[in-house]
C-alpha cells in the first residue's frame, strides 16, 4: 500500500506551456485536476527564445485564444515589444510576434494557475504511469505517492532523461540546470510506448552592458499594437516598448566555426538526438549554406528586470572558448561577456504516430499527451497540443465526443494531423507552408473560425461568443452594402481615382468593384463612401479581405470541399488491412500500424500511394454496396 | 460486385468474338493455374509444376470429351498483365469453340470476368497507372488502325511522362514560394512573378498542345466529322447512300427533300467518317427548310472535313458562291457530280476558283468513289496528323482535366498581372498540380475509380 493516495479526475504531468493549457482547460471545465511540476518556479518557463508568436506560430496563439486558451492573454499582459510580421506581404502570412518579459510571463501564468478553481499544483517528479487492462488509472511519484485519475495528460517537455551539452561538457539536467526527470521513460517503455530521442539548442545570453548597439540596426515595435487575445481591449496594450537589435555574422565568424566543427558534440557523435532542421544552430547554418556570406543575429532583451540579452539566430553547442571567439566576431559584440553559455539539450519524447487525432494514445485508454513530449518544438506548438489534449481528456471523463480540428479549420489541425500521421524524425516546427489552406486560416479570422468551437467546448464565455456572432453579422451586412452601393463616374470619384493612380470610370460601378482593384482597398475608399457606418477595425479588415480576394477565397474553399470528401470517408480503427487483397504489402503494414481514422488521413501516410487509396476507395464502395 | 470479388479467379475471351484463326481465353486469379490443370492434359507435367512464362502444347477436355488442341501460356503473378497468376489458352478461332472452352473454364472453377475487370485488376495491383488503364480501354474500343496506334503510345506512358514532367515544374515553383515564406532570410521573392511567368508560358503551350491533340483524339475514336454540303438536288443524299451502302436518305428529284440532317458512321478504306448529310443550301421561304439550312451551316463550321457536292449539270449560281465562301480555308473536297449527264461545269475551273481538290463522280452510277477514298485517306492519315512523336489525348476525362489545368494556369498569370501576393499564386498552382495528378492517378478524387471502371467497355 502506498503511504499516500489521492483521487482526481485528471492528472497533468508537467507545467510548461503544454501542461499549463491542459491543466487550465480541465479545471475550467469543472474537473478536479492536479498538475505536477519538477519545480514550482519553472511554471510556464521560457528556457529558450524570449518571444511568443512569429511566422505561423502567431496563428497558433490566436487560434488557441479563440478556443479559450491562456497563452494569448498571458502574453498581452507581459509583452515588452510587439510587431505584426510580413505586413508587406499577403494577409495569409501576416503574423504577430511579441517579446516577453520572461519572468513576468512565467509569474503571471503561475498566478493564473494558482487562482483557478479545481486546480491543484504539486511539486513532485512523476515516475510511473499506472495502467490496468489498457486503461490509465493514475500516476505514481518518485516518492511513492499514488494519484488516481480517470485520465492523464503527459506534458513532460524536454525533461525526460534530459542532458545539456556544449563542447565536451555534458550535464544530466533539464533546461537552465533544472532537475531532469529520469524515471518516467522506463515506465512508458514498460507499457509499450515507443520512445525517440530528440535534441534542440539555445544560444548564449549576454550582458547588455557589454554590447555596442551603435553598430546594429534598431528594431522597433509597432506604433499601434494588435493584441494576441480577442478578449483583450486593444487600448490596454498601447504602451511603451523596448527595442531589439539586428546585426550579422561574417566570414570571420564562419571561419572560426568551420575550424572548430570537429569539437562540436553534434559532429563528434556525443549527441545522439535529432535536431530541428528548421531551427538550426549557427554551425548547422554555416555548413548548410556555405555560400552565404552572413546570417542575421537578432539581439533580444530577456526582460525589463535584467541585463541579459538573447542572441537569436546563433544557437550552438560548440565549446565555451569557441563560443566566446565566434560571438566576438559579430559587429557590436566585440567585447561581449557571456552570462549563460549556449547549449544543446537532448531528451526523450514519443513517436507521435502512437496517438489518435484526439492526442489520446491508441493503445492506452485515457492517456493523452501534448507538447515537446510529442516530438514538436516551440512554446506555441506545445501550448496548442496541451490545450487539445486537456480538452479531450476532459471530454472523455465527462462522456462527450473528442474535439478534432482538421487541416482546413486551423493550423492547430494541421500541426496535430502532421504529428499523428506523418513520420517525424526531428522536432516538429509549425510553418506557413505546412498549411495547405492558409488563405482561409489567417490570424485575423481565428475568432470567426474557432470561437464557436471553443464555446461548444465550454471554454469561451457567453459574452465572447455573442461578441463574435455580432461581428459576423456586421461583416456580412457591410459586405452586402458595399457590393450593392453604386458609384457614378462623378467628379469626386474620378478625382479620387486619379489621385490614387487608378483608371477613371467610364460607366457606373460599385464600391466593391473599386475595392477589387489592385491599387485600392476598403480603407482608402472612406473618402468617397459617404454612407459608410462606423465599424471597428477588425470588422473593416474582414470586409476588405473578403471582397478584395473573393476569387481566391472561393477557389480555396473549393479545394477544402474536395479535401473534406476524403476526410469524411471514415475508417474503422480495428480494421485489418490484410483483408484488402490488392493493397501493396508496404501499404498494408503502414495502415495496420497507424490505423488512420479516414481515407484522407490514410492518403497522407508515407508509404501509402495514390493507387493504394484508389484500392481502398473501391473496397469501401464494395462494402457499402454489399451492406445495402 | 460483392466483397471478396478480388479473390475470385476470373475468365473471359480476350480476343474479338469473330471467326478469326486464333482465339485466346484468359484466366486470372489465385486459382487460375489450378482451374487450367483441371481441363488441360498433355501427358507430361501438370501446369502447377511448370515454370512461369512457359508455353505448353496439349488438349482441352470437358470431362472425357476432347474440345480442342491448344497452346497454354502460364504466367505467375506478379509478373503478368493483371499482376495475378494468369493462364492464356490459345485455341482455334471460331465463336462457338471459344464460347465452349470458356464455359468449361467457368464450369471448373472460374467466374466470368466483368467488363474491364482484367484491366481493373492490373490497375489495382499496381501494374499500370490510370492513364495506361484507360488507354487499354481505348485500344479495345478503337475503331481503326490509327486510333489503335495512338492508344498504344498512351499505353506506354507518353501522356504520363509528359504530365509528370509538367507536375514536377509546378511542384518546384510551389515549393519555392513556400520556402520563401518560411525562410525569408535566405530565399527572396523579389521579381519572382516575372520569373514564374517565363516558366509557366511554355507549360501553358504544352497543355494547350495536348488539348489540341485531343481534338485529333476525337477524330480517332469517333471518326472524322464530315459534312456533305451542296445546293438542293446536287446529289448529296445519293452520295450519302452510296457511302453508307443502304437507302438511308430519302432520294427524290424534288429539290429540298432533305430538310434536316442525317448522320451515319461509315468506313472509307482505313478511315472512319462521322458522315453528316445536310439540307441543300439555298435562299428559301420555307421555314422548316430555313432551319435545316442554318443547321447545315453550323455543322459545316464544326466539321473536320467538308465534302461539297457540285451539280455538274447545272450552271453555278449564287447558292454555290455561298458554299464556296463557307469552305474557304477549310479542309474540303469537291465532288463534281453527275458525270453521267452532260457537264456544264469544269473540274479545272472549280479547282482554280476554290483551291480545293476536285473529283469527278457519279453518285448515281457509283463512279469516282475509289478516288474519294484515297483522297480522304491522304488528307487525314499521311497529311497533317502524325501520331508517332506527339502526345495524343484520346480520353474525354483527360481533356477535361487539361482544360481545367489551362484555366488555372491562366489564373496564375492573371494573379501575376495584378501583382497579388506570391502566396496567393500557390492556390491556383495547387489546382494545376492536382488536375494534372488526376490524369495519371496521382491525385485521388472520390468515386473517380468507380467512374473509370464503370466506363470500361468489355472484358479485356
Amino acid at each position: 500500500m502506498p503511504y499516500l493516495e489521492e483521487y482526481y479526475d485528471i492528472v497533468v504531468v508537467g507545467a510548461g506551456h503544454a501542461g499549463c493549457e491542459a491543466a487550465l482547460a480541465c479545471a475550467r471545465l469543472g474537473l478536479e485536476t492536479i498538475v505536477f511540476t519538477i519545480s514550482i518556479d519553472s511554471i510556464a518557463l521560457m528556457p529558450c527564445n524570449p518571444n511568443i508568436g512569429g511566422s505561423s506560430k502567431g496563428h497558433l496563439v490566436r487560434e488557441l485564444d479563440a478556443l479559450g486558451g491562456e497563452m494569448g492573454k498571458n502574453i498581452d499582459k507581459t509583452f515588452i515589444q510587439s510587431k505584426m510580421l510580413n505586413e508587406s506581404k499577403g494577409p495569409a502570412v501576416h503574423s504577430l510576434r511579441a517579446q516577453a518579459d520572461k519572468q513576468d510571463y512565467s509569474r503571471e501564468m503561475r498566478r493564473t494557475l494558482e487562482n483557478t478553481a479545481h486546480l491543484t499544483i504539486r511539486q513532485a517528479e512523476v515516475s510511473d504511469i499506472l495502467v490496468e487492462d489498457h486503461r490509465i488509472t493514475g500516476v505514481k511519484t518518485s516518492s511513492g505517492a499514488v494519484y488516481h485519475a480517470r485520465a492523464v495528460v503527459l506534458a513532460t517537455g524536454t525533461y525526460l532523461r534530459a542532458r545539456c551539452i556544449y563542447g565536451d561538457v555534458s550535464n544530466p539536467t533539464g533546461p537552465n540546470g533544472l532537475q531532469a526527470a529520469n524515471h518516467l521513460t522506463d515506465s512508458l517503455i514498460h507499457h509499450g510506448i515507443e520512445m525517440f530521442r530528440f535534441k534542440t539548442g539555445t544560444p548564449a545570453r549576454v550582458d547588455k552592458r557589454s554590447i555596442d548597439f551603435s553598430k546594429m540596426e534598431e528594431q522597433l515595435g509597432d506604433e499601434t499594437v494588435v493584441p494576441f487575445s480577442f478578449s483583450t481591449d486593444p487600448e490596454s496594450v498601447q504602451k511603451e516598448q523596448v527595442s531589439c537589435w539586428l546585426t550579422y555574422t561574417n566570414s570571420e565568424t564562419h571561419r572560426i566555426i568551420r575550424e572548430n566543427i570537429d569539437r562540436s558534440p553534434l559532429f563528434s557523435g556525443v549527441i545522439e538526438g535529432t535536431g530541428p532542421r528548421y531551427c538550426p544552430s549557427i554551425e548547422d547554418k554555416v555548413i548548410k549554406f556555405p555560400d552565404k556570406e552572413r546570417h542575421q543575429v537578432f539581439i533580444e532583451p530577456e526582460g525589463l528586470y535584467t541585463n541579459e540579452m538573447y542572441l537569436s539566430g546563433m544557437s550552438s553547442s560548440l565549446p565555451e572558448d569557441v563560443q566566446y571567439r565566434m560571438y566576438r566576431t559579430v559587429p557590436g559584440l566585440e567585447k561581449v561577456s557571456i552570462v549563460r553559455n549556449a547549449y544543446a539539450i537532448e531528451y526523450d519524447c514519443i513517436n507521435s504516430l502512437q496517438l489518435k487525432p484526439s492526442l489520446e494514445f491508441k493503445r492506452i485508454h485515457g492517456l493523452f499527451s501534448g507538447g515537446q513530449f510529442n516530438g514538436s518544438s516551440g512554446y506555441e506548438e506545445a501550448a496548442v497540443q496541451g490545450f487539445m489534449a486537456g480538452v479531450n481528456a476532459a471530454m472523455q471523463v465527462i462522456g462527450r465526443e473528442a474535439f478534432v480540428l482538421d487541416r482546413s479549420q486551423a493550423y492547430i489541425g494541421v500541426l496535430i494531423d502532421d504529428l499523428v500521421t506523418k513520420e517525424n524524425h526531428e522536432p516538429y516546427r509549425m510553418m506557413t507552408s505546412r498549411a495547405e489552406y492558409r488563405l482561409l486560416l489567417r490570424q485575423d479570422n481565428a475568432d470567426l473560425r474557432l470561437r464557436e468551437i471553443g464555446y461548444q467546448m465550454g471554454l469561451v464565455s457567453e459574452k465572447d461568443y455573442q461578441y463574435v456572432k455580432e461581428k459576423e453579422r456586421l461583416i456580412e451586412e457591410e459586405i452586402k452594402r458595399v457590393e450593392n452601393t453604386p458609384t457614378g463616374a462623378n467628379p469626386k470619384v474620378q478625382d479620387f481615382l486619379n489621385c490614387h493612380g487608378s483608371t477613371l470610370l467610364k460607366t457606373g460601378s460599385t464600391l466593391a468593384e473599386l475595392i477589387r482593384r489592385p491599387e485600392l482597398d476598403y480603407f482608402m475608399l472612406t473618402d468617397i463612401d459617404e454612407k459608410r457606418p462606423v465599424l471597428a477595425y477588425d470588422v473593416q479588415e474582414q470586409v476588405n479581405i473578403s471582397i478584395k480576394y473573393e476569387g481566391y477565397l472561393k477557389r480555396q474553399k473549393q479545394q477544402v470541399a474536395q479535401f473534406k470528401k476524403l476526410e469524411s470517408k471514415k475508417l474503422d480503427l480495428d480494421f485489418d488491412y490484410n483483408q484488402v487483397g490488392s493493397l501493396r504489402k508496404e501499404a498494408v503494414q503502414k495502415l495496420n500500424l497507424y490505423k488512420p481514422v479516414s481515407i484522407g488521413q490514410a492518403s497522407r501516410i508515407s508509404g501509402v500511394s495514390p493507387a493504394d487509396i484508389s484500392v481502398l476507395l473501391v473496397y469501401l464502395e464494395q462494402m457499402r454496396r454489399t451492406a445495402r | 460486385m460483392g466483397i471478396g470479388r478480388e479473390s475470385d479467379t476470373i475468365a473471359a475471351i480476350s480476343t474479338a468474338l469473330s471467326n478469326s484463326g486464333i482465339g485466346i481465353i484468359r484466366i486470372s486469379g489465385g486459382e487460375a493455374i489450378a482451374v487450367a490443370d483441371r481441363i488441360f492434359r498433355n501427358g507430361k507435367k501438370r501446369l502447377s509444376e511448370v515454370p512461369s512464362h512457359t508455353v505448353h502444347y496439349g488438349v482441352i477436355y470437358d470431362g472425357d470429351l476432347i474440345l480442342d488442341e491448344v497452346l497454354v501460356l502460364v504466367m505467375r503473378g506478379p509478373h503478368s498483365y493483371t499482376g495475378e497468376d494468369t493462364v492464356e489458352i490459345d485455341c482455334h478461332g471460331g465463336v462457338l469453340m471459344m464460347k465452349r472452352i470458356l464455359e468449361t473454364v467457368i464450369c471448373y472453377g472460374a467466374v466470368p470476368a466483368e467488363p474491364g475487370e482484367f484491366t481493373k485488376r492490373a490497375f489495382l495491383n499496381g501494374r499500370m497507372d490510370l492513364s495506361q488503364a484507360e488507354a487499354v480501354m481505348d485500344v479495345i474500343c478503337a475503331k481503326n488502325e490509327y486510333a489503335r496506334k495512338s492508344s498504344i503510345c498512351q499505353l506506354k506512358g507518353s501522356v504520363s511522362r509528359k504530365v509528370r514532367e509538367l507536375r514536377e515544374i509546378i511542384l518546384y515553383q510551389m515549393a519555392y514560394i513556400e520556402s520563401a515564406l518560411d525562410d525569408p532570410e535566405h530565399i527572396s521573392l523579389d521579381g519572382y512573378g516575372e520569373d514564374l511567368r517565363k516558366i509557366l508560358n511554355p507549360v501553358i503551350d504544352d497543355v494547350e498542345q495536348m488539348i489540341r491533340t485531343s481534338d485529333n483524339g476525337r477524330i480517332i475514336s469517333e471518326g472524322i466529322r464530315t459534312v456533305i454540303l451542296g445546293k438542293p438536288n446536287a446529289g448529296k443524299s445519293s452520295l450519302m447512300n452510296v457511302l453508307v451502302g443502304e437507302e438511308r436518305a430519302i432520294v427524290t428529284d424534288i429539290a429540298g427533300t432533305t430538310r434536316d440532317m442525317l448522320e451515319e458512321q461509315i468506313r472509307l478504306g482505313d478511315v472512319y467518317l462521322q458522315l453528316i448529310d445536310t439540307a441543300g443550301i439555298r435562299e428559301t421561304a420555307d421555314i422548316i427548310e430555313q432551319i435545316g439550312v442554318s443547321r447545315a451551316k453550323e455543322a459545316a463550321e464544326e466539321a473536320d472535313l467538308i465534302i461539297y457536292v457540285v451539280d455538274g449539270a447545272c450552271m453555278l449560281d449564287e447558292n454555290d458562291e455561298k458554299i464556296m465562301d463557307m469552305i474557304r480555308n477549310r479542309r474540303a473536297i469537291i465532288l463534281l457530280n453527275k458525270t453521267d449527264l452532260d457537264l456544264v461545269v469544269s473540274k479545272e475551273y472549280l479547282e482554280e476558283k476554290t483551291g480545293h481538290p476536285v473529283i469527278a463522280v457519279s453518285a448515281r452510277e457509283e463512279t469516282g468513289m475509289k478516288e474519294l477514298e484515297k483522297m480522304v485517306s491522304d488528307l487525314f492519315l499521311q497529311g497533317k496528323i502524325d501520331f508517332n512523336d506527339e502526345v495524343v489525348i484520346t480520353n474525354v476525362r483527360h481533356k477535361r482535366a487539361l482544360e481545367k489545368t489551362r484555366d488555372s494556369l491562366k489564373m496564375v498569370m492573371e494573379g501575376i498581372d495584378k501583382g497579388v501576393p506570391e502566396d496567393f499564386l500557390t492556390i491556383d498552382l495547387m489546382d494545376v498540380y492536382e488536375e494534372l495528378g488526376l490524369i495519371i492517378g496521382e491525385s485521388v478524387e472520390e468515386d473517380l475509380v468507380n467512374e473509370i471502371f464503370g466506363s470500361f467497355c468489355m472484358g479485356k
